[in-house]
């Protein structure tokens, strides 16, 4: 395998990490490192754990084994008001953007600048009309977020997420659902923002084509294990069926299609009992 | 977050007719009035038998409410009921020889206690005492008594 | 009947579990509200929403109990020739019982519901998480501020039902049945005490408040995050709000007015 990501050179620094909920075992000791200034992908199936796995990284979960560093701090060890300061350089976008309902675009990107800093208001707008510009939603600041589509809300919060110009912003599944004219303006955003603010950047997705368009390093996921790292080059001719089946997408394969079930003429011949 | 003056106005309407509703609870309702007992003095009046008389149950002269009762405990030497009555210091010129007794409002309403004034010429005085008293009525007593009375009388 | 007895094993400790879990969030949200004192603004917004948006159904509802109250109060006194009383029962009982639970069930269906269905979809478009990513801790931002807009516009609400009802109860009797308005207040006045009634009945609406605040702030933000969950979270609310309020006013009212 290839292992040129040095743990020196990495932001973030995932170590034998374990975690389950209920029953369900979601990371089995895996170890992941993600470069500073690297756009670094998570990829798999949907129901493998990928958001928690942000989640963990913020330290909003606790990992049953195993470390978290985030800029050499141990997510899991720093008391309260330590973890919130790390925060406040970490952003975060979330699936749905989790933009606040009961303000518009313009205060929910000023959100996290009126709660951390005691900037004057004519500071704080023309901050916010900075981001805004940044995502090209300058025009909607007036909008409530219930009138934005998926699109914008994403774009919105993505400004929020560099508000406070952090080190690192987290992508949980940026593509998903999104119309391919909205796909194509966020691996844009995603790429350029990286490039301009040097940030480092973890994506969290499904969709094996916009996601290996701009990863520098990608990780493949799957049942707890990772079963394939590299550049999306070396993931793209990775030998694993696995990843194959992952990124050319087959029904059927290592992953099955279907639910573990009995035998299915068995089923059809029992008395259809409950079981 | 939009129309905060607006919002800030209904709040401070709110807050405001809230605060009115209490006060029309206090003064209008209830009897904060005459409960803000401006000034004071305390007598104390010993009765053989103070009946239902209780805590706060009113003292009043000439049918004029001008106290209450601050407390009752029992003499356990004398037997004899111990009533301190609270009186509004504006009434400063009761006599001495001034007559509590314990009646009751209507035939079956709360009792209070009655002060008579006297002809002294010297008034009562923060912790001084009334001597002259006269018991509750009680009401099988009363009629124990009647009974008696008119079957002697048959006799 | 063993399932029987495991189902309730379990149902019991899953109960212990939430109220355990209840009484962290409330330390947690207690402790917060020194941080709303600094941002008043954090309080208005839902001093709007939880007191204002409530007034209308409270004072309708005050008068038209307080109405009925009058009309009912005079059928059962006038038998008695004691009509006079009116105001007093009518006073009473608004200022003693029915002004504080009553408002304080208008406030859970109202205020109570609103706030668990507003937390619980916060919850479920992963707004708290996100604040929480934010480096803001959602208790602080956003349960505390709602909790004390909760208890502090409680009784006022209950005064406001209580003071609207006294009034609706005069209508009626004096209006419209022929008591003797001067009977009606100065007969009140002489019964109803500043301390033994008003201020236990402000106490009960307090106490209500926190109650009812405390209940919706919960359900919402431990509901389970899908649409139906928070459905269900704030019928618990409504539900679980009433069996609160009435069995603390049973509480209340026997330490309060036990001793007479």
């Amino acid at each position: 395998m290839d292992n040129s990501v040095s743990p020196q050179n990495s932001l973030v620094s995932v170590q034998n990490l374990s975690f389950s909920r209920g029953n369900k075992k979601i990371f089995d000791d895996i170890s992941l490192e993600f470069e500073r200034g690297k756009i670094t992908a998570i990829m798999g199936p949907s129901g493998t754990g990928k958001t928690t796995l942000l989640k963990l990284i913020g330290g909003q979960l606790f990992p049953e084994q195993g470390t978290i560093i985030v800029d050499g701090n141990n997510v899991h060890r720093l008391r309260r008001s330590e973890l919130y300061n790390l925060r406040k350089r970490m952003g975060m976008l979330f699936q749905s953007g989790a933009l606040l309902t009961d303000m518009n675009v313009f205060d929910n990107v000023a959100f996290p600048l009126r709660e951390h800093t005691h900037l004057p208001e004519s500071m704080i707008r023309t901050l916010v009309l900075m981001k805004l510009q940044a995502v090209g939603l300058r025009g909607a600041r007036n909008l409530m977020p219930n009138e934005l589509s998926g699109g914008m809300a994403r774009r919105i919060a993505l400004a929020r997420a560099i508000a406070l110009d952090p080190m690192m912003i987290m992508y949980d599944e940026p593509f998903t659902g999104q119309d391919p004219i909205s796909k194509g303006a966020l691996v844009h955003l995603i790429k350029s923002l990286n490039t301009i603010l040097s940030l480092t950047s973890i994506i969290v997705s499904h969709d094996v084509q916009e996601t290996a368009a701009i990863a520098d390093y990608i990780y493949v996921i799957s049942e707890g294990k990772v079963v394939g790292q590299g550049t999306p080059k070396e993931i793209e001719q990775s030998e694993s069926d696995w990843v194959q089946q992952f990124m050319t997408g087959a029904a059927d394969g290592p992953a099955h299609f279907h639910y573990p079930a009995k035998d299915y003429v068995d089923d059809l011949l029992s008395t259809g009992k409950r079981y | 977050m939009q129309h905060t003056s607006t919002q800030d106005t209904f709040v401070g309407l709110f807050v405001a007719a809230g605060i009115v509703g209490l006060f029309f609870l206090a003064l209008q309702v209830s009897n904060l009035s005459s409960f803000t007992e401006q000034d004071s003095y305390t007598v104390t009046a010993r009765f053989e038998n103070s009946g239902g008389l209780k805590v706060k149950s009113p003292v009043s002269a000439a049918g004029v409410k001008i106290g209450k009762v601050s407390a009752i405990s029992f003499d356990p030497k004398t037997y004899e009921s111990v009533v301190q009555l609270s009186i509004d210091s504006q009434y400063n010129t009761l006599p001495d020889d001034t007559t509590a007794s314990v009646f009751t409002a209507g035939l079956l309403g709360e009792q209070y206690v009655n002060l008579d004034a006297g002809g002294s010429d010297e008034f009562l005085k923060n912790g001084g005492q009334i001597e002259i008293t006269q018991s509750a009525i009680i009401l099988e007593k009363a009629l124990g008594q009647f009974l008696f009375k008119s079957a002697e009388e048959k006799k | 009947m063993i399932e029987f007895l495991q189902q309730l094993g379990k149902n019991t400790r899953t109960g212990f579990t939430k109220l355990g879990r209840g009484t962290f969030f409330l330390l947690q949200t207690i402790s917060g509200i020194l941080s709303v004192l600094p941002r008043p603004r954090l309080l208005f917004n839902q001093m709007y929403s939880v007191g204002v948006l409530s007034f209308l159904i409270i004072t309708i509802s005050g008068l038209f109990v307080g109405m009925v109250l009058g009309l009912q109060g005079y059928y059962t006194l006038s038998d008695f020739g004691a009509e006079e009383s009116l105001g007093v029962m009518v006073a009473a009982s608004l200022v003693r019982e029915l002004g504080p639970v009553v408002s304080a069930l208008l406030f859970a269906g109202r205020a109570g519901s609103a706030l668990t269905a507003e937390i619980g979809l916060m919850k479920a478009t992963e707004q708290l998480s996100g604040m929480e990513m934010m480096a803001v801790d959602p208790i602080k931002r956003i349960i505390s501020p709602r909790f004390l807009a909760g208890f502090l516009s409680m009784p006022l609400l209950a005064a406001l039902f209580s003071a609207v009802g006294i009034i609706g109860g005069q209508l009626v009797g004096s209006g419209l049945l022929g008591v003797d308005e001067g009977a009606y207040w100065s007969q009140m006045q002489a019964k109803l005490d500043f301390q033994d009634d008003i201020i236990n009945g402000v106490i009960k609406s307090v106490v209500f408040g926190f109650a009812a605040s405390w209940i919706a702030l919960f359900e919402g933000y431990d509901a389970i995050p899908t649409s139906e969950g928070v459905s269900r979270a704030t019928t618990r609310t409504v539900v679980n709000s009433a069996f609160s309020i009435l069995g603390l006013d049973f509480i209340l009212t026997t330490l309060m007015f036990g001793d007479k």
